[in-house]
């Protein structure tokens, strides 16, 4: 079983491992086998939902870190994650950056960006912080939308949508990332590991200590010598980082942009994830990145098999899935908070308790 | 100033009274929850759109009176009774469970609540805006204002003043209920301190219900007269509440007179920076200036300052 009792440490290096039983290891040798082969085991269109999954991911670890971590309520992820997008883009069409250059450039942009609409963290609490963050939503997407320098023009027509050129892995014209999923699909996941083993290991260093002890009293983590302005911002930096690096492989991985993608909407889907996976848990973050993403597109096959069995109608199929869609996430999230407050990862947990206390649950 | 330039002034002020009126409901309804229950609903919107879309059926239903003030007045109690249940039921069946649970659960669960309130009116009533079949307020034709040397006469249409009107007595009879009422005491009390109300015989689930239902009444008058303005009930009708946010943070998460107050100073803002800057300017001005309050002062303009103890 992949948690077992009796673990006993002698020596720091085994105390500090993040995997400490063979068990453990096993599975996580079975996971990375399983994501390694499951590109040739599904369709491109999969792969496609699974890239995005995995993006989702990568911004949901961000905004967990702020959030779950840090306790600091974000309305504006959206807005980040536009940073991200067009800081990467437009270094890109305008300079002609390469795009692996672009993709870090334009996570320090929003990084720094998330460090400035983090300055007023510092007097703001609560809900007045949550509508301080959506006041940053509204910003960008306003100078999104009104500026014009930052769209571009298609077919000489200009238009709102930014036209991304062409990005290729290690410069082979056939792994063009912008539409080649299963390329593009090895790539997001070398820099989704990445992530999270960062931020696995940020949690044991002081700095992440230093988060956790703000998000559950801020005024004794100052008293016990935590400098509240400088760890506030830190966190609102290195978790816009992550967003923005999202927005970036948003950009990488399509051939067109526009402000549709990182509306008031987009800011609390990612909010829906890490509460529907786990406020606080990296693991979570990944999890309702997952749900939330792929939930609509379970739908809609149900929704098609229906309409080849000739049990709805194409008409009925357009007008009633976008509600169906969009009242399932709401009833979900409102389930999912009355039944387990602390998400998948908990209810993952349980279960896996359950099978190891088995038969004797006490 | 130039009299076209006096009446753009008047024009503009004419529309921010309006908006201010709107935007006063709506945020009233907000503030109302937030005193007394500590939530702030996101779902505060959908609200406003199942109240337009409610009345906009009744209106329907009740065409076989045949006169149109019987037919409104019939439509308008049946709103506020329908809204009445909703807000009940939402308490009892979404909020309730979560007393106790982190700020970012309780706002989360009303988002979630309004996605579903959403689909709702859509897989009943479709996306596509439906005209309201009977005015709810009686259409006078517009007063007219001229100016010498002013190119175009300025019309206004009385509407504003209606609506005004009906903010007013709304807030009125609101205002009079938390002083002279026995319930509005106890939701006073509750505000306070909902232990020690607990402990004096309040019953604090009926002052949640109460609470829920007064602010869903309110929200559902604000999407009737936003119905009436835009001249029929769409899916748009729940945006208009996100305006509301700066204005409850301007004034004061738990002040009525912040609501107040800050309903009109938004309206303002955005009417005047519409008219004078670019109309564009309206969506983020009220966002600037509220930033701009919050780094004076952070629990808003009327915000009671929340002591913090460790």
């Amino acid at each position: 079983m992949a948690t077992q009792s009796g673990i006993y440490h002698q020596t720091y290096e085994s105390d500090m491992q993040l995997r400490p039983t063979t068990a453990q290891r096993v599975r996580m040798v079975l996971v990375i086998a399983f994501v390694l082969v499951l590109p040739l085991l599904v369709s491109q269109n999969e792969v496609r939902i699974v890239n995005k999954v995995m993006i989702a991911a990568i911004g949901a670890i961000g905004l967990n870190i702020l959030v779950g971590y840090t306790g600091q309520i974000s309305l504006g992820q959206g807005a980040f994650l536009a940073v991200g997008a067009y800081g990467c883009g437009l270094l890109m069409v305008y300079f002609q950056v390469p795009w692996g250059l672009a993709l870090m450039a334009g996570a320090l942009i929003t990084a720094v960006v998330g460090g400035l609409f983090g300055l007023p963290s510092l007097r703001l609490k609560g809900l007045y912080l949550a509508v301080a963050t959506l006041a940053a939503q509204q910003i960008v997407e306003w100078i999104i939308i009104r500026w014009d320098p930052i769209d571009g023009t298609i077919d000489g027509k200009a238009t709102d949508a930014l036209r991304i050129p062409s990005n290729f892995l290690f410069g082979n014209s056939a792994w063009r990332l912008n539409d080649n999923e299963y390329a593009f699909y090895y790539f997001v996941f070398v820099v989704l590991a990445i992530v999270v083993i960062g931020s696995v290991n940020l949690f044991r260093t002081h700095y992440g200590r230093a988060f956790i002890a703000i998000r559950d009293q801020d005024i004794a983590a100052e008293v016990m010598g935590v400098n509240l302005f400088y760890y506030k911002v830190l966190a609102f930096a290195v978790s816009s980082f992550l967003v923005g690096l999202a927005g970036g492989l948003t950009t990488i991985h399509s051939t067109a942009i526009s402000f549709e993608r990182f509306t008031i909407d987009v800011s609390i889907a990612y909010l829906a994830m890490i509460i529907v996976g786990g406020l606080g848990s990296i693991s979570g973050a990944i999890y309702g990145a997952i749900f939330i993403e792929i939930l609509p597109e379970i739908l809609r096959s149900i929704g098609q098999a229906l309409v080849q069995n000739r049990l709805v109608s194409d008409q009925v199929f357009v007008t009633v899935l976008p509600f169906v869609q969009q009242g399932t996430f709401g009833l979900l999230i409102i389930l999912m908070l009355i039944v387990e407050p602390e998400g998948i990862r908990k209810l993952w947990s349980n279960i896996k308790d359950y099978f190891r206390l088995w038969p004797f649950s006490y | 100033m130039s009299p076209d330039e006096i009446l753009k002034f008047l024009r503009l002020s004419y529309t921010a009274l309006s908006d201010g009126a709107l935007l006063v409901l709506i945020a009233l309804a907000l503030v109302l929850i937030y005193k007394a229950t500590d939530v702030i609903n996101f779902a505060n919107g959908e609200f406003m759109l199942i109240g337009g879309y409610i009345g906009y059926q009744l209106l329907i239903w009740l065409q076989v009176f045949e006169s149109p003030g019987l037919i409104v007045l019939l439509a308008i109690i049946g709103v506020v009774v329908m809204t009445t249940l909703i807000g009940v039921l939402v308490e009892r069946l979404v909020l309730r469970p979560l007393i106790g649970e982190p700020i970012i659960s309780v706002i989360m669960v009303t988002i979630g609540l309004s996605n579903v309130i959403q689909a709702i009116v859509g897989l009943i009533w479709g996306k596509n805006p439906r005209p309201l079949p009977i005015d709810i307020i009686p259409r006078f034709s517009p007063f007219r204002i001229e100016l010498e040397g002013a190119r175009r006469p300025l019309n206004l249409l009385p509407d504003t003043l209606i609506i005004l009107a009906v903010a007013f007595v709304l807030v009125g009879l609101l205002l009079l209920f938390f002083r002279r009422s026995k319930h509005g005491i106890a939701m006073r009390a509750t505000a306070d301190d909902q232990q020690a109300a607990m402990s004096m015989g309040i019953s604090i689930r009926f002052i949640f219900a109460l609470t829920w239902s007064l602010a869903a009444i309110t929200a559902a008058v604000a999407g009737l007269m936003i119905a009436h303005v835009t001249n029929g009930v769409s899916g748009d009708i729940h945006n208009v509440s996100l305006r509301a946010f700066p204005v409850i943070i301007l004034g004061g998460l738990d002040s009525i007179a912040g609501a107040i107050i800050g309903g009109f100073a938004i309206a303002f803002v955005e009417s005047f920076s519409s008219g004078y800057i670019d109309p564009s300017v309206k969506t983020v001005a009220p966002y600037i200036v509220l930033l701009i309050v919050l780094m004076v002062k952070p629990y808003g303009l009327f915000g009671q300052k929340r002591i913090e103890r460790v």
